[in-house]
């Protein structure tokens, strides 16, 4: 084998293999586990959810040739599904951003230098760490419920709450405060860009006469903009693919009447409570679209908002 | 400039801003970490307090409701944390192993083909997992493996989590080929290289992928709920979501003191490996 004669006469050959694919029969030994995984695991799973998305399938019969009816269905006459997507795109919608918001600006009260940063870095990032559990969900459905802390906690200014999650009005609201409580990972991520800003170019601004909100929108955003960059796509494709709170707030209905039912929520309803796996295979390929559209426009409006320092604008 | 005229009074307010920022900071610790430590303290109250007592420290001290709640279930906790520990463990292993193998391949070894399969593995980075969901399901129906640990487990071993290979392939880049071409030079072929020379240089990355697929592991919620069916194969947040179901609303004593013991163990990790688990989030966006 070629991976072999390389290492015959190590002395007089170059040590470092050369030759392109000299080492192939090694190499594709180590890649073997990833290799099966990728094939068996993912690519063939992805396709196959794919020709899924044409089919009637119900796990008992063999799948029968739907042609677009899933997809039909899905957009002309199927209300869950458009109640589903928009819950998901409010709850997206507002809690990356007041995520994002919350994370820089502890962030940046974190970064004068202050003592303590370590300690008050951990404490933070607490809710990040323990917040996608069903343990803290179930927190959340006390504290949130008509006899929990929230309401318990009111009672001391004579105020009576309502039952926020059985009420649809509020139910959805609770959900998007879990997730804005986990501000703790984005703000870590802030705080280490925030280290890369030069301290010069505030002490040279304010010198020039700027205000600390001038600081802010001319230094401060515009150096940080591919980590702002960063967080919003790494925190919407998480929000888009959140489960647990909803099923264990709600109890796995998506309730109150459908007010929490997350698209990812409905698509294990549709696939594993009434089988029907080609629909929920069909909700899966539009959701990957979804994400892949979003990820597809932050990148092209990047250039007009993200500015990474080593170009001209 | 101000500053300039009265350096007193500028340190002075210096010092105040200081102090009103910590002031700020620790409220809004305290008040985000409030429902975390009165979860705790709710655990340890009798349970007719838990209602009437939004304070921290209780009043009468009672230890009935980790009792009740470890045995709350027609199988008792034990079972459950153990189950837990054993998908968890076997995915730590899995991972580290076959990540690093295929991160030492694209970092250190030319063959045929190589940048398309590194823009493949990057491809499934992006990948939401419910596209897979289904067919992964139906292969592992069809292998018996439902109501197992294996559908778990085993894509572990076959690198699945393609993130971790990635955040490896970064790390061997840094390691200077000099150290490969002397171990060359000693007869070392690909895979002694692999194990004594990058393995042992690669011990922060390594323990990063070996925290981070604990926790995720421990706390994954949405694989077990498709996968485990009887109450024995449970994993802890299934059988906390299990309890959730069976008791009523008034027993939340037992309910609070089963979710923080499952809390614990990912605590523990954090307390233990803070400063890896904080450069992991900051240098690569792994999230928490």
């Amino acid at each position: 084998m070629a991976a072999i004669t390389a290492h015959e006469r190590p002395a007089a050959a170059r040590p470092r293999v050369g030759r392109f694919g000299a080492q192939d029969g090694a190499a594709y030994l180590f890649l073997a586990p990833w290799l099966a995984g990728f094939f068996l695991l993912t690519l063939g799973p992805t396709l196959g959810s794919l020709y899924l998305s044409f089919m009637h399938f119900d796990l008992l019969q063999a799948p029968r040739w739907n042609g677009l009816g899933n997809y039909i269905r899905m957009f002309t006459s199927d209300p869950r599904f458009y109640n589903a997507l928009s819950v998901t795109f409010w709850y997206v919608g507002l809690s990356v951003p007041l995520k994002l918001v919350f994370a820089l600006a502890i962030a940046m009260m974190l970064d004068q230098g202050l003592r303590g940063l370590s300690v008050y870095r951990a404490l933070f990032y607490i809710p990040s760490l323990l917040g996608g559990s069903v343990a803290i969900a179930v927190l959340w459905r006390q504290i949130f419920g008509y006899d929990g802390l929230i309401n318990e906690g009111l009672s001391v200014f004579g105020i009576d709450g309502p039952s926020w999650i059985s009420n649809p009005q509020y139910s959805l609201v609770t959900l998007v405060v879990l997730r804005v409580w986990q501000f703790g990972s984005p703000m870590v991520i802030f705080l280490a860009g925030l280290r890369q800003i030069p301290q010069e170019l505030y002490e040279a601004a304010t010198i020039d006469g700027a205000g600390p909100v001038q600081r802010f929108f001319r230094i401060t955003l515009p150096l940080l903009a591919p980590v702002v960059f960063f967080n919003l796509i790494l925190q919407t494709i998480d929000a888009f693919k959140a489960f647990t709170p909803a099923f264990i707030v709600s109890g796995g209905t998506g309730g109150p009447v459908d007010s929490t039912l997350f698209y990812t929520l409905y698509l294990y309803q549709e696939g594993f409570a009434y089988f029907r796996m080609g629909y929920a295979a069909a909700m899966a390929w539009f959701l990957l679209t979804i994400i892949a559209l979003f990820t597809a426009l932050a990148f092209l409006t990047s250039r007009y908002w993200v500015y990474y320092g080593d170009e001209g604008r | 400039m101000r500053a300039a005229s009265h350096p007193a009074s500028d340190v002075l307010a210096r010092r105040l801003r200081g102090l009103a920022a910590h002031g700020v900071l620790i409220l809004c610790s305290v008040g985000m970490l409030y429902p975390v430590l009165w979860m705790v303290a709710s655990s340890f109250k009798p349970e007719q307090l838990i209602f009437s007592d939004f304070t921290l420290w209780p009043r009468d001290f009672s230890l009935k409701a980790y009792v009740e709640g470890w045995n709350g279930l027609s199988v008792s906790f034990t079972r459950f944390f153990l189950n837990s520990a054993l998908v968890s463990s076997l995915a730590v292993i899995g991972n580290v192993t076959a990540c690093s193998l295929a991160a030492y391949a694209f970092a250190r070894l030319n063959f045929r083909l190589k940048r398309l399969w590194f823009a493949l593995m990057l491809g499934t980075l992006m990948l939401p997992y419910h596209v897979t969901l289904i067919p992964q399901y139906v292969l592992f129906l069809n292998l018996g493996w439902v109501n197992t640990f294996l559908p778990l487990v085993v894509p572990k071993f076959l690198a699945v989590d393609a993130f971790f290979i990635f955040l490896m392939v970064q790390f061997f880049r840094t390691i200077p080929r000099e150290l490969d071409e002397a171990a060359m030079i000693d007869g070392c072929g690909p895979f002694k290289i692999y194990l004594l020379v990058i393995l042992p240089l690669s011990k922060p990355v390594l323990a990063t992928a070996a925290i981070f697929s604990f926790i995720w592991t421990w706390d994954d919620f949405f694989g077990p709920l498709i996968y485990l069916s009887d109450t024995v194969h449970y994993t802890v947040p299934l059988a906390l979501r299990s309890f959730v179901d069976s008791s009523g609303r008034s027993e939340w004593g037992p309910l609070f003191a089963m979710s923080i013991l499952s809390l614990v163990p990912v605590f523990l990790v954090f307390l233990f490996c803070q400063r890896l688990i904080i450069r992991g989030i900051s240098t690569s966006g792994l999230r928490g």
